[in-house]
């Protein structure tokens, strides 16, 4: 029960915070060259942090269901790599959405963030797939590839890095004004209350899924 | 009294050898598929007559990539129908001396496979390595290494599952590409008109970092799957 009210305290905090993050944001001062499109990163980044986040979350659970074959690390792991991927999908639409008007283009090879995004995604993707189609012994092969898709993140990290050094780079501007801190913590605040809500969700619904399974086995011995 | 694990590794890996040298059936398929991209990539990048500049290396390591996926499927599902991979799991030998012999016989069919199809790319696409043949090779070797190394865990995994043709490819293309971004831009640098060793060197370094994480994490993962 204290877990209900935990997922349900999140939840509604999340969506307290996501309530009054507009006016927040709107109160955080206009970046002037990149303009009213700078405000979508009071969104993409902390979905990027929590993707990143929940990517180490499956990964660190698939290895320990494949070393001690917990069902409860394997039931963090699916919801893990099932909110990499929707986490994904938001920084995804974002990340092009900014840099189109950043930028001037939908798509740049040289933002090393966006490009690893999209492989990180495209693993766990894989990952989804394998659960869904790869049949008896799914489990075991999809914590294969979380164990290895975490351990892959820096190493695409840094060959991205040292791949677009070679091209020219775009300019983009790093550094963040402290006026503009408040509205950023606060979203990243309401992002991380309904990622730990989603996932404490989704490790229930697995683990509720277990059981009915379970039952219906009992019952047809 | 069992083997030892260099021992059995290499009685698994002469096993594919073997097969593989009496019917050449991966050989044949996986030459001529590589050839095949090969073909199609040149109608997509040579323009009037001529070839783009810096297109070969991303040819030559696509066209080892897609080759290799299909090597690497079609070595297990042989196992697979001949239920010989079971076999080999139940033998009371350490499990990751299974995964090295695999590993050698895959690499094995795979440097006959760039022995065909990098000299055609050379020619084809007008490139010289004159200079740079040891550079271009050890390239090619580590690179192979930890793609074929990742491969080999992950079709053997797949074996025994659904879809398996249309998941190895699926799990095993975004898993590699560190190792791809470093072998196509080491072997770019090298084949460029003023070929850049230092660079390349660069490269080399890092592939033969990731072939030893890769493999490090593919021996203890092979282990801990193939347990059941």
């Amino acid at each position: 029960m204290t877990q209900t009210r935990l997922i349900a305290g999140l939840l509604v905090i999340g969506a307290a915070l996501f309530a009054v993050a507009p006016l927040v944001i709107d109160a955080a001062p206009y970046e002037s060259t990149m303009g009213l499109i700078q405000r979508i990163f009071y969104f993409h980044v902390p979905s990027a942090m929590v993707m990143f986040a929940s990517a180490f979350v499956c990964g660190i659970a698939s290895a320990l269901y494949l070393w001690r074959r917990s069902p409860k690390a394997d039931r963090v792991a699916i919801a893990g790599a099932e909110l990499v991927v929707t986490f994904g999908i938001i920084v995804l639409v974002t990340g092009p959405l900014w840099a189109r008007k950043a930028w001037g283009v939908w798509w740049d090879w040289g933002d090393v963030r966006l490009v690893t995004s999209l492989v990180l995604w495209l693993m766990f993707v894989a990952y989804m797939m394998l659960r869904r189609f790869a049949g008896p012994g799914s489990d075991v092969l999809a914590a294969a590839v979380g164990v290895f898709g975490m351990a892959n993140v820096p190493f695409v990290y840094w060959s991205v890095n040292v791949w677009r050094t070679l091209h020219p780079q775009t300019t983009v501007v790093r550094s963040l004004d402290p006026a503009m801190r408040p509205a950023f913590y606060l979203s990243l605040v309401a992002f991380i209350c309904l990622y730990v809500g989603l996932l404490l969700l989704r490790v229930r619904l697995e683990r509720a899924r277990g059981s009915l399974e379970a039952a219906y086995a009992d019952l047809e011995d | 009294m069992t083997p030892g694990f260099f021992r059995t590794a290499w009685i698994v890996a002469r096993k594919d050898l073997v097969i593989e040298a009496r019917s050449r059936e991966l050989l044949y398929t996986t030459v001529f598929f590589a050839v095949a991209v090969v073909l199609m990539f040149s109608f997509s990048f040579v323009v009037e007559g001529t070839p783009l500049p810096d297109a070969a290396a991303g040819i030559l390591w696509v066209a080892l990539a897609f080759s290799g996926t299909l090597a690497l499927g079609r070595t297990f599902e042989r196992e697979r129908q001949a239920e010989t991979l079971k076999a080999l799991i139940l033998a009371p030998t350490e499990r990751s001396a299974l995964y090295v012999g695999k590993l050698i016989g895959m690499l094995g069919v795979m440097s006959l496979v760039v022995a065909v199809v990098g000299p055609l790319v050379l020619v084809l696409f007008r490139v010289s390595v004159s200079g740079v043949v040891w550079h271009l090779l050890a390239l090619l070797v580590t690179g192979g290494l930890g793609f074929a190394g990742v491969g080999t865990l992950f079709a053997a995994m797949l074996s025994r599952s659904l879809s398996r043709d249309i998941l190895l490819p699926v799990v095993l293309y975004p898993l590699t590409v560190p190792l791809m971004i470093a072998g196509v831009s080491g072997t770019s640098a090298l084949l460029a008109a003023e070929p850049n060793l230092a660079r390349a060197e660069v490269w080399l370094a890092m592939l033969i970092f990731f072939d030893a994480v890769f493999l490090t994490l593919a021996l203890w993962v092979f282990d801990a799957v193939m347990a059941e």
